[in-house]
């Protein structure tokens, strides 16, 4: 990246402010969000978790003003994105700050080239020709999609229009980028380069990320945060350690933990009990290490 | 071949002429789009009756082009598709559909119909069937896929895990000899995975072919006996899934890693070793597997 997003990042500093939020869709009568609150600070990743229906694609869509701007329906409460109230600002206006990648990839490309794609959100933005050349040869190498410039979207993979997405999001430099789903039709490395490039971002520029997911094993290893959401309520906002290891929420919310955690639990409902719990891999390997060491200990002596 | 379970299974069928042992022969396989986009290369691939395989490798690899190939979307530029014994060449998509069924990646893409029962009668409708066989039949699919209770729904207005199961009952009331799964679980939370993945074991337990195309790799080494892995329109590797997952410097060429299980595996393989003399660990596809090493190891 050639120019930081916004200056400096400033830790702590809110970024998102959601107070007391209620929204339900036109023409229904069940709210499908039901009183959230919570706040998210510059340079903050959070992982939006839920089960289908839980309310995650709607929670995205608030932050970035398409509701209620476009969708109607019905919200109370408040959305603050970057200073802006979402319920008063023009979506082209939060379009700047909050940069968006749909879980539907196909219902988000128009354009008849990659590069033009690339290019669209940048040019809106009246930025500067060369800055946009720089940008769209940025955003296409972090997503895998060098060479593929000239190429019409339609003619990609799944996964490589997901890419595409991304990157278009990308280019656009945004303070706030919010994705739903991103990484759901790419292949597992693919997956960890989407998650170390948002590391990236936030570290070197401090962008803000919200993205909602159900790769726990990339959560754990990533994110700052997780925001569980069931049946439309918010019911843990805290870091992945506390909430992998709250196994009833995990039941309840048919949360998918890491492999390594199933691993932990596996193990201890078969009479090994190891010092901790592990979401990571290699904290977990760690652990049994020691455990067959110890064992291998005894056995000698 | 399980004829007794199928039998059991109420999926009485007939046993396609020719009785061929392969449910699919790909022979010499080139396909190029109009474009000139050359996705599949010289593909040679048999699948036997009865195999539940997966089909992996990086976005772009020509896992859709294969599967289009398959199900007589699109024919071979060069080669040929011999599906249940009838070359895609000589057959119309129609028919096809009576022997592989396909499940499409975004089951919304797939749905239509008003209600889930209209949905599922569709295809049988189209086989000019009786209308009580056709009834017969879409009893059976949504049993099958545990919707009967929401035969009345409106389909967009049910849950994602429920709208891909209705496409899924849609496909099996053709009674197909093989079923596709292209990337079924994108976008499913845990529950939704498992429950397709459970339809497509009993379909597999219930003597038929299962094609499942993914990137969810814990599901490969979960659900699948047999692993293809393509890697820029050729195949890369294809072998038992658990040979296929020893080897990942080979799965990376096609930017894939093993499930993170598969590689706490082999990060413990000397430990479990030196806790157990004179025993070589397996490379492991599950968390169960690994546990059950780790309490082997253990034991005294």
């Amino acid at each position: 990246m050639s120019e930081p997003v916004s200056g400096k990042p400033t830790k702590g500093e809110p970024m998102i402010k959601v107070e007391n939020l209620w929204y339900k869709y036109p023409r229904t009568k069940k709210y499908v969000l039901e009183d959230i609150s919570f706040t998210v600070e510059k340079g903050e990743f959070v992982a939006l978790m839920g089960a289908n229906g839980a309310g995650k694609t709607t929670l995205c869509q608030c932050l970035n003003g398409v509701i209620p701007n476009s969708q109607g329906g019905k919200v109370k409460g408040r959305v603050v994105v970057g200073g802006l109230d979402t319920q008063e600002t023009p979506i082209s206006k939060l379009a700047q700050k909050v940069g968006m990648v749909l879980e539907d990839p196909e219902t988000q490309l128009f354009t008849t080239k990659v590069k033009n794609e690339v290019a669209f959100g940048p040019e809106n933005l009246a930025i500067d020709p060369d800055e946009i050349m720089k940008r769209i040869a940025w955003a296409l190498k972090v997503v895998r999609l060098e060479g593929y410039e000239e190429r019409p979207p339609t003619a990609l993979s799944g996964g490589q229009k997901q890419r595409l997405a991304i990157a278009a999001a990308l280019a656009m430099k945004p303070e706030i980028m919010v994705l739903d789903e991103p990484t759901s039709q790419l292949d597992p490395i693919g997956t960890l380069e989407v998650f170390s490039v948002i590391q990236d971002l936030k570290e070197e520029y401090g962008m803000t990320i919200v993205m909602a997911t159900h790769k726990s094993e990339e959560i754990a290893q990533f994110a700052d945060k997780v925001l569980m959401l069931h049946e439309g309520r918010l019911v843990k906002f805290a870091p992945p350690r506390e909430v992998f290891q709250d196994l009833e929420l995990m039941k309840l919310t048919w949360t998918h933990l890491p492999q390594i955690s199933e691993l932990i639990l596996f193990l201890r409902n078969n009479g090994i009990s190891l010092k901790d719990f592990a979401i990571l891999k290699d904290e977990g390997v760690a652990m049994v290490k020691e455990a067959l060491a110890g064992k291998a200990g005894r056995v000698a002596s | 071949m399980k004829e007794s379970r199928v039998k059991s299974e109420q999926r009485e069928r007939q046993v396609p002429a020719g009785g061929s042992e392969y449910a699919i022969e790909i022979n010499n396989l080139t396909f190029t789009y109009p474009g000139g986009f050359t996705a599949l290369k010289e593909i040679n691939l048999k699948v036997k009756r009865n195999e539940f395989v997966g089909i992996i490798g990086q976005n772009g690899a020509g896992k859709s082009t294969l599967l289009k190939n398959i199900t007589g979307l699109l024919k071979p530029t060069k080669g040929d598709v011999i599906v249940v014994g009838v070359n895609t060449k000589d057959s119309t998509v129609a028919d096809l559909a009576t022997r592989v069924g396909f499940v499409l990646q975004n089951p919304d893409r797939q749905l239509f119909a008003p209600t889930v029962e209209e949905e599922v009668s569709f295809g049988p409708k189209n086989l000019k069937l009786p209308a009580d066989e056709i009834k017969q039949r879409v009893q059976e699919a949504l049993g099958y896929v545990g919707l009967l209770e929401q035969k009345d729904a409106f389909p967009p207005a049910l849950s994602k895990g429920d709208r891909a199961k209705v496409v899924i009952a849609s496909v099996l009331a053709m009674r197909p000899e093989v079923i596709i799964l292209d990337e079924p679980t994108t976008g499913q939370d845990f529950r939704g995975c498992h429950q397709i993945m459970g339809i497509a074991s009993r379909f597999h337990e219930a003597g038929h072919t299962v094609l499942v195309v993914t990137h969810h790799m814990a599901l490969v080494t979960e659900y699948t006996q047999r692993t293809i892995v393509l890697c820029n329109g050729t195949v890369l590797m294809d072998g038992e899934t658990r040979e296929v997952f020893s080897h990942p410097e080979m799965l990376r060429q096609t930017f894939i890693v093993p499930p993170q299980i598969t590689q706490a595996g082999t990060d413990l393989k000397e430990a479990l070793m030196a806790a157990r003399r004179g025993w070589t660990p397996r490379t492991v596809l599950t968390v169960k597997e690994l546990g059950e090493d780790i309490v082997a190891a253990m034991k005294p």
